[in-house]
């Protein structure tokens, strides 16, 4: 280790290039991957992981030049790690539903069309919203 | 070597925004054009985030956060769009 360069710049400067690192592998796969739900796999987990390295740096970074303990940081990535599976789950919806209508049109992956979940039962997002739930019309 | 390390980062991060831009056009389906927005809208935070350690300022962190409560919000608005015909019903 040569002189002038502390352990908080190396934890900063490994976190950063992790982050990055991880970032630039979801995007690579938001293009690599043949159909969508395969996609939905890249940025949904490796983005978020980068920021969250990202932010962690942020964090021990103005921790080792300021001296002051800042969670902005924790409130943007927890916010991140909260909303991610969520849009991924709508776009997800957007996609089963497009195919159903014929309106999506893309070469199948690996792993082929998606499946129903059981023999002879639909997914939910096309099935009629069951009684007491919120989408359920009839029972407000 | 903080210096080294933020330029690979706003590298990495530049090259990732390139990627989904080529998503954003390529398509093929409206489910794949959201969904390169949402990832843009991540990968822009992460640059804001590097922008303030670069720049040594702490005001950073409010854009950031608004950015990811807009784009979070955005996505859900188009994918409710496309479900159901209506955002708010």
């Amino acid at each position: 280790m040569t002189g002038g360069v502390s352990l908080a710049e190396v934890v900063v400067s490994a976190l950063i290039v992790l982050g990055g690192a991880f970032a630039l592998i979801g995007s690579w796969g938001l293009v690599r991957l043949p159909s969508l739900m395969e996609r939905l796999h890249g940025p949904t987990k490796a983005t978020t992981l980068g920021l969250g390295g990202i932010l962690v740096a942020s964090i021990v970074w103005f921790q080792f030049v300021r001296g002051e303990w800042t969670t902005h940081e924790l409130l943007v990535s927890v916010f991140l790690f909260v909303t991610a599976p969520i849009s991924a789950n709508m776009i997800a919806k957007v996609h089963l539903l497009r195919l159903r209508q014929g309106d999506a049109s893309e070469p199948g992956g690996p792993a082929g069309e998606p499946l129903p979940p059981a023999a002879g039962v639909d997914w939910a997002t096309h099935e009629a919203p069951q009684l007491g739930t919120p989408g359920d019309l009839e029972g407000d | 070597m903080i210096g080294y390390a933020l330029a690979f980062g706003f590298g990495a991060l530049g090259l990732a925004l390139a990627m989904n831009l080529w998503r954003l056009f390529k398509g093929p389906g409206v489910a794949d054009r959201i969904f390169a927005l949402d990832t843009m809208v991540i990968n822009v935070i992460g640059l804001i985030v590097l922008a303030g350690i670069a720049g040594n300022s702490g005001t950073s962190f409010e854009a950031a956060l608004l950015l990811a409560m807009v784009g979070f919000v955005g996505t859900v608005a188009y994918a409710k769009f496309l479900l159901r015909g209506d955002i708010i019903e």
